[in-house]
């Protein structure tokens, strides 16, 4: 099978890779481009743990070919901080540990910011249920949530 | 066990909830966790599993596999050496299989290829002839004589004649008289459960990249909870020496048990070794799930015998564990574990292992506690019932108390239970009212906690910052405990010290992460690494003084003089120290090297508060409550972690989680979406409440809490089933079918 070009922009940086037409978009993020804070939970979407945005609309990496990243923009975990500045969400799931083993917290985070962007004062229950689609084994999700909610509260200046 | 190591002190550092030192690379995607490591002309190993869950191995053929372009080693149970003790020859086999395969996807041969695309290529020109046989896959049935054979010829003496020789090992342990027991009771509830195997469900699949080179050394990286005793296990399965095979344990997504022994790691190995280049090995979902360690599945017997003024009068429990295709001791630790909560006066336990065409059985929090524990505080929940007795004042008329002898034999120094039952009975949430069709569950838990061989460096840096170098991988924030406790002892401010998980040529032995160990050992050895450090900064101080070692003490960061008799010198602070060490005798490190006892045993209580849905027979988690006793609180906040995660995990097993096997043989579910894990959306907030009773066999009272918070959910939320729906389940898990079947019946 021969290569595809793909002309796209991560993080707001131009960027252009080649990936076999059966490539993931995730494969290619983390084997051609060296960004590895998308983790590969289970390859079938069901655990969130690869969650990047595509044209600012969540997605599991996993379940999209990197060839349709072509013309598009992707946000990943690695563009989340400013410089040196950490996201709100990046301090609070930090300041409220929300991260035991830690593999899920960048999906959960991509999660988290794609929400906040759509919902900027949702429920605990809105949370819960955005969040369905990313497992974490370790916390149980409580400090999860109150971090998501901290950082809520912080975005919206209360 | 050390009964004098605790000291009642004043904190000033442990206790509050500071920043780990590895968040900030967990939440910007820095961190590197075992499938983000590469080498240079790494190779891609995949791996070729049985379909079937017991056939004879009668040849593989890999010549076309080897012969394929891009493919640079093959290799099959016959590459690696015949080993003589039987517990290395069975984490082998399990690794690749030799003569049968044991169950659906055990691996039979792996290939390294210079791309994944060419390595699944490969792994379709195997051919392995396979000689089907007879499997069987449930315990109640593998304990039958006529029952298919897992492996013959590894019955223990002590099992009993007459039972299939799938029976490897029984277990028995108690005290007293039952029957005379049972004899003054006025109630007796004697009831048959049955749990399914759970899977730990960490979010990374196992990964290990290894480089042998032509000169005999090794490296591998991988993702695991002891990176020793991978080295222990590799380095006999590849007959290589110790000194020569240097892993280093990468950032690890979640192990909970799972990751405390190897599948793959020996395989990357032998194939890097084939290849003479690196070899990257991750494994699918559908592999973890298939080949890797759920925990056992169980059946079990309990009898209760109860007066109507809630005493119990006797217990017994017959417990029938399988860990899958090979021996596993796990069975006694439920038998041990089971009534551990309660002072007997006529106690006796039996377990028996049993073996069964399901992958090996690894560790899991508490492992084998939670379901021992679960048929018991059924039972005692029934009788409860019965009596019309409160739940809460049945378990503290009962509940071991310092001095009781415990049903699995020692006789218990200071334990928190009856504290934890007196929080939770005063707890708001016990009192709270209930609408109609609610129901409220409680139960004990515990676990024996572990301490183990640990050892850990501390090296004083010249600007006034310390190192901290130890041996076990950090799942939950341990490097946080571990650094608070160094910087309370040291007399220095946290962010002065940073501790870091080293690999295997980097220090002398450490046990695995498990047993809730670290907190509790390297907790211990840090402190003592402190001391050790501290006793060598007075000695430095004295030189310069140029007084008596004996007269200088440590106070607040700093060596002072001990007393007005000892001169008059300003206090040398552990940086003013540092900074001359070079011309005061070298560099300043203290170092504790110990075989730690005294882990101290740790009991919890939960209270959840469920609504049935009659009409889907879905479970609602309304309300949960943990109450644990944490000895001392390092970080309240990651052991509050502890309490939730494991508590979550246990609702899961309770509600949802479970091995399905066909008729076949072959696993049913092996992904996220058959296998469902509890998602945010199916919890309420998980509350807590930590009980701090000092753990006399540690400097500042540390008890473990990884493994508590796992064994009461199962048992509370099947008595809150039941007093919400009025339908007692005696089969794990409680999913929407059985609760429907149990509403119909």
């Amino acid at each position: 099978m021969k290569s595809i070009p793909v002309s796209t922009t991560i993080n707001g940086d131009p960027c252009e890779f080649l990936c076999a037409p059966d490539e993931t978009l995730l494969d290619a993020l983390r084997g051609r481009l060296g960004l590895t804070g998308a983790k590969e939970g289970c390859g079938t979407g069901d655990c969130g743990a690869c969650s990047v945005t595509l044209n600012g609309r969540l997605v599991c990496s996993c379940l999209v070919l990197g060839a349709e990243a072509e013309g598009a923009e992707i946000a990943t975990i690695e563009g989340m901080a400013d410089g040196d500045e950490l996201h709100p969400l990046q301090r609070h799931f930090i300041d409220h540990a929300a991260l035991q083993c830690g593999i899920c917290t960048p999906g959960i985070l991509v999660a988290a910011k794609a929400l906040l962007e759509k919902d900027p004062n949702p429920t605990d229950e809105d949370v819960r249920y955005w969040l369905a689609g990313n497992l974490c084994r370790c916390t149980g999700y409580d400090k999860i949530i109150r971090a998501v909610q901290a950082a809520a509260a912080e975005m919206r200046g209360a | 066990m050390s009964l004098d190591e605790y000291t009642r002190r004043e904190f000033k550092q442990v206790g509050t909830r500071v920043r780990r030192p590895d968040g900030v690379d967990k939440v910007t995607g820095r961190a590197l966790y075992g499938a983000d490591a590469t080498a240079p002309g790494m190779l891609v190993g995949r791996i070729l599993r049985s379909p079937h869950p017991h056939a004879r191995i009668v040849a593989i053929d890999t010549s076309a596999a080897g012969a394929l372009k891009g493919v640079k080693a093959v290799i099959t149970g016959a590459d690696l050496p015949v080993q003589e003790d039987n517990f290395i020859r069975d984490v082998q086999d399990n690794c690749m299989a030799r003569d049968k395969a044991l169950y659906d996807g055990h691996a039979v041969a792996a290939v390294a290829a210079v791309d994944a695309a060419t390595a699944k290529a490969a792994l379709k020109l195997i051919k392995v002839t396979y000689e089907i046989l007879p499997h069987v896959t449930d315990v109640d049935i593998a304990v039958k004589p006529g029952a298919p054979v897992v492996l013959a010829g590894r019955t223990l003496e002590n099992v009993p004649a007459g039972m299939s020789e799938n029976v490897t090992s029984h277990c028995e342990f108690g005290h007293g008289d039952p029957e005379a027991g049972f004899a003054r009771a006025d109630h007796i509830v004697e009831r048959s459960f049955r749990t399914a195997a759970t899977h730990q469900g960490y979010i990374e699949p196992h990964a290990a990249l290894a480089s042998v080179t032509s000169d005999g050394k090794a490296e591998l990286w991988c993702c695991t909870q002891g990176q020793f005793f991978v080295r222990t296990l590799c380095a006999a399965i590849m007959e290589m020496e110790a000194s020569q095979l240097r892993v280093t344990a990468s950032e690890i997504g979640g192990g909970f048990g799972g990751k405390t022994t190897v599948f793959i790691e020996p395989v990357a190995l032998a194939l890097s070794r084939k290849a003479g280049r690196p070899v990257k090995i991750v494994m699918t979902r559908d592999e973890v799930f298939r080949a890797t360690g759920p925990t056992v599945h169980t059946s079990m017997d309990i009898r209760i015998g109860m007066t109507k003024d809630g005493t119990i009068t006797a217990a017994d429990a017959h417990l029938r564990y399988s860990g899958g295709a090979f021996p596993c001791g796990t069975v006694d630790m439920g038998a041990q574990a089971a009534f551990a909560a309660y002072d007997l006066e006529h106690v006796r336990t039996y377990g028996w292992n049993v073996l069964t065409n399901r992958p090996k059985e690894a560790a899991y929090r508490a492992p084998g506690a939670p379901q021992a524990i679960y048929a018991v505080e059924s039972v005692i929940d029934e009788l409860c019932q019965h009596f019309g007795l409160d739940p809460i004042e049945v378990r503290l008329k009962n509940a071991a108390r310092k001095g009781t002898k415990s049903s699995y034999g020692p006789t218990f120094s200071d334990i928190g239970l009856v504290a934890t039952l007196e929080a939770a009975k005063q707890h708001p949430h016990y009192c709270a009212p209930l609408a109609p069709g609610q129901g409220r569950g409680i139960s004990c838990g515990f676990w024996f906690n572990f301490g183990g061989n640990t050892c850990v460096s501390l090296n004083v840096n010249t600007d006034g910052t310390v190192g901290i170098t130890e041996g076990n991988p950090d799942i939950g924030g341990s490097r946080a405990s571990i650094s608070l406790m160094a910087a309370e002892e040291l007399g220095i401010p946290y962010d002065r010290v940073r501790t870091i998980v080293a690999d295997t040529s980097a220090l002398g032995y450490n046990d695995v992460t498990d047993g809730s160990r670290v907190t509790f050992a390297v907790g211990l050895a840090t402190i003592k690494a402190a001391r050790d450090a501290v006793k060598k900064m007075c000695a430095r101080a004295a030189k310069i003084w140029g007084i008596d070692e004996e007269a200088v003490e440590w106070k607040d960061g700093a060596a002072v003089p001990a007393g007005p008799n000892a001169g008059k010198f300003p206090p040398m602070a552990l940086a003013e120290i540092a900074a001359v060490s070079f011309e005061t005798g070298g560099p300043i490190a203290g170092h504790h090297e110990v075989n730690v006892d005294g882990a101290g045993v740790s009991f919890g209580v939960h209270i959840v508060d469920v609504e049935v849905d009659r009409e889907t027979g879905a479970t609602k988690v309304l309300r949960y409550t943990v109450f644990q006793d944490a000895g001392k609180a390092v970080h309240p906040s990651y052991v509050e972690g502890q309490m939730q995660g494991g508590a979550v995990q246990g609702i899961g097993w309770a509600l949802n989680e479970e091995y399905i096997y066909g008729a076949d043989g072959r696993l049913q579910n092996p992904g996220f979406l058959d296998y469902r894990v509890p998602v945010a959306s199916d919890l309420p907030a998980i509350d807590t409440v930590i009980l701090e009773i000092p753990n006399p066999g540690h400097p500042y009272g540390v008890r473990g809490v990884g493994e508590t918070g796992i064994v009461p959910p199962l048992a509370a939320l099947s008595n809150a089933v039941s007093r919400s729906a009025g339908i007692r389940l005696a089969e794990l898990p409680m999913s929407p079918p059985r609760v429907l079947a149990a509403l119909d019946g």
